[in-house]
């Protein structure tokens, strides 16, 4: 069986409307993953420092209050300071396409926009997974 | 729908009972063999069946006690005897971002519009108790709304705006009693005083733990400041709405329309509790509260909710607080159609969304109506699409007819039958709500915050089934680009801010600023009502963030537990 990915769900800034955090967390967890959720109002050094202590693979930021630019790139940068190197950070939240490149450039893997299924993100971190690991043999 | 139950009536719904079976039978059974319905069973987003037809006998209604007559009791009708045809509905857009100068531009271009009312958006660190050169507030500041640190940003947002001519509403809650008070002394520069002053602000702090997260305080002294809210303006602001009790980011979180409604009207019913509590007498209180709402695609449903609201808060206000004021039973609403529903797919679709749930707000009665821009599932309005939602509102108030009479869907077998049954629902809820203890003990226990996660879990995975069709979304959708013109907020306002914190700062009688956030300090230990001390603090220039500081160190801060 694999072994189970776990994922941090974290809400970066001030932004209070997690109505698509809590049902992105519970759609991973529904869908078989380890689901941690922040809360609202962390700061990028909080999320990391508990992706570190929950020793997640994933983390899954959520913004609607147009601060992703600040906040999402200060999160991988958190992370990366930590030593979690190959820590997955994805997105979503009201995301303007024109900022997703400039977020993947900063490390954020994907970005999901308004309109996305839970599912197309569960698979994509699937997939993201099955791609690094299959290599290694198993 | 019968009044009296005297022998014809009840002859006659007995006869239409008969028919309807016979109905049943003989036209439509065949009519079902050759063509079945779309699904086995209908039922509104909140559950609620909805029968194939809907007949007098359908309807358990007595018209003089359930619908009466437009301003009077129990206001199922509406709130004002006339309705649009006196005075239509204040368009009132909620807008703002970037500095106070930006938004004063955007108020201006809405006001030359032909807007009626403002409408204030904050950023978060304004609605949090942050300046902004606080750490917590990189990245946030002037994004969803405009940043306030000082009086002299309030003063700028306001300027060649007669406040004794306009009507500002605000969103404003754990903050709300440094905002109004900033508002306070820029009319009294602009020698306005403060019984002239209409306008709302949102001040709805229960809502902020279940559904909006903008909280600071815990929930006890919060209610404090509601209520002290309350007594200053009974004394000093008569026409201003002191609150305005929120469903609308309740629904926005994913809850039903039976559950707006319910959550909503406890949330109502802990605020004016707190207020007796705190000794003062419903009628000198109650008639300043308002509500707000929003309008979501199910037309008849959210119609039958604006209704079904009316005579609940009536029957709560006049049987269980025993409020004597007529206008103590009016349940007087703002309403924003529902940002929710629009998609980033095809966004001019969104332009229509808006149309059916502007129009509902207005069959519903509504007395304020905000109408959302097409492109907001994507960004911030531009002007262009600012405008198009303030027309809509003024095509369906000059072209659309639906104002020449009161309550034009009144009598509809269907929308009495939609109308009392969310009522009956949600005083079930809130049954339920009063034995945990009322909202304040039922949020606290996570009770409220987990049927909203519920439903809006449900919803998910209907339209991820593809059972709820969101057009554009999951059915009918293109290929296309990515819309360009979307509004971007300057990136260096947030500098800018900073160093107008620092000029002001800089110019101010510091020692002064220490006495007064002292001052404050000391009463907030004790029990006098704290706005005179916030208004003497926010005209020595005190910061924003120095005045919920003071109040931090006395009140400390809510750290709710994550559940989802």
């Amino acid at each position: 069986m694999e072994e189970r990915i776990r994922i941090l769900v974290a809400k970066p800034g001030l932004d209070g409307h997690d109505r698509g955090a809590k049902v992105i967390a519970r759609a991973f967890r529904d869908a078989g993953f380890e689901v941690i959720y922040t809360g609202i109002r962390q700061t990028p050094a909080q999320i990391a420092e508990a992706a570190l202590q929950e020793d997640v693979d994933v983390v899954a930021l959520s913004s609607l209050s147009g601060a992703h630019n600040t906040l999402f790139p200060r999160v991988v940068a958190e992370l990366r300071a930590r030593g979690l190197e190959d820590v997955l950070v994805i997105g979503g939240g009201i995301i303007p396409a024109a900022d997703i490149p400039r977020l993947q450039a900063a490390g954020v893997a994907a970005i999901f926009t308004p309109g996305t299924p839970t599912s197309e993100a569960i698979a994509f971190v699937r997939n993201w997974f099955a791609a690094r690991r299959a290599p290694a043999g198993a | 729908m019968v009044a009296d139950k005297s022998g014809e009536a009840r002859q006659q719904q007995e006869e239409i009972r008969r028919q309807k079976e016979r109905w049943e039978q003989e036209t439509v059974a065949g009519s079902l063999r050759r063509s079945p319905e779309r699904q086995e069973a209908f039922a509104t987003p909140s559950g609620i069946p909805v029968a194939r037809l809907y007949t007098p006998a359908d309807v358990e209604v007595d018209y003089l006690r359930d619908l009466g007559f437009p301003g009077e009791y129990p206001f199922t009708r509406g709130v004002q005897p006339t309705m649009y045809r006196g005075r239509l509905w204040t368009m009132r857009q909620y807008a703002g971002y970037g500095t106070a100068e930006e938004s004063n531009r955007r108020y201006r271009f809405l006001l030359e519009s032909g807007t009626t009312g403002l409408s204030v958006a904050f950023d978060l660190p304004t609605q949090i108790g942050y300046d902004s050169d606080h750490p917590m507030a990189e990245g946030e500041v002037g994004k969803v709304g405009v940043a306030i640190d000082t009086l002299e940003d309030m003063e700028t947002l306001f300027e060649g705006i007669p406040l004794d001519r306009v009507t500002t509403s605000m969103t404003i809650n754990a903050t709300a009693p440094i905002l109004l008070a900033m508002y306070v002394a820029v009319a009294e520069k602009q020698g306005v005083p403060p019984e002239k002053l209409g306008g709302t602000i949102q001040n709805d702090i229960l809502k902020e733990y279940a559904a909006r997260g903008t909280y600071i305080y815990p929930p006890r002294p919060s209610m404090r400041l509601i209520t002290d809210i309350f007594a200053w303006c009974a004394k000093h602001m008569p026409n201003w709405n002191t609150i305005s009790i929120s469903g609308y980011h309740i629904r926005e979180a994913g809850a039903t329309a039976v559950q707006e409604v319910a959550f909503t009207l406890a949330n109502g019913i802990a605020y004016v509790q707190a207020a007796l509590e705190a000794g003062l007498e419903v009628d000198t209180f109650a008639p300043r509260l308002s509500f707000f709402f929003a309008a979501h695609n199910d037309f008849f449903e959210e119609i039958a909710k604006f209704r079904a609201a009316r005579r609940l808060w009536a029957r709560i206000m006049r049987e269980r607080f025993g409020a004597r004021n007529p206008r103590s039973w009016m349940l007087r609403f703002h309403t924003q159609t529902a940002g929710s529903t629009l998609t980033a797919q095809q966004p001019e679709n969104n332009i229509v969304r808006v149309t059916i749930q502007a129009l509902a707000a207005v069959l519903g009665g509504t007395q304020s109506l905000h109408t959302n821009a097409y492109d907001e599932a994507l960004a911030l309005p531009t002007e262009r699409s600012a405008r198009i939602a303030l027309r809509t509102q003024q095509i369906l108030a000059h072209e659309s007819g639906v104002t020449e009479t009161v309550d034009p869907l009144a009598g509809s077998y269907y929308v009495e039958y939609l109308t009392s049954e969310i009522e009956r629902r949600a005083l079930a809820y809130i049954e339920k709500i009063d034995a945990m203890g009322g909202a304040v003990a039922a949020i606290e226990q996570g009770y409220i915050q987990r049927e909203i996660q519920e439903a809006a879990y449900r919803y998910q995975q209907e339209v991820e089934s593809g059972q709820r069709v969101v057009v554009g979304v999951n059915r009918y959708q293109v290929e296309e680009e990515p819309p360009t013109d979307l509004l971007q907020v300057d990136p260096a306002v947030a500098e800018r801010q900073k160093e107008r914190i620092a000029r002001v700062k800089a110019r101010r009688d510091g020692t002064l600023v220490a006495e007064r956030l002292d001052a404050l300090r000391r009463a907030a230990r004790g029990n006098e009502n704290l706005m005179p001390y916030i208004l003497e603090a926010v005209k020595a220039y005190a910061t924003l963030g120095e005045i919920a500081d003071a109040l931090r160190d006395v009140f400390g801060e809510y750290r709710p537990a994550e559940i989802f």
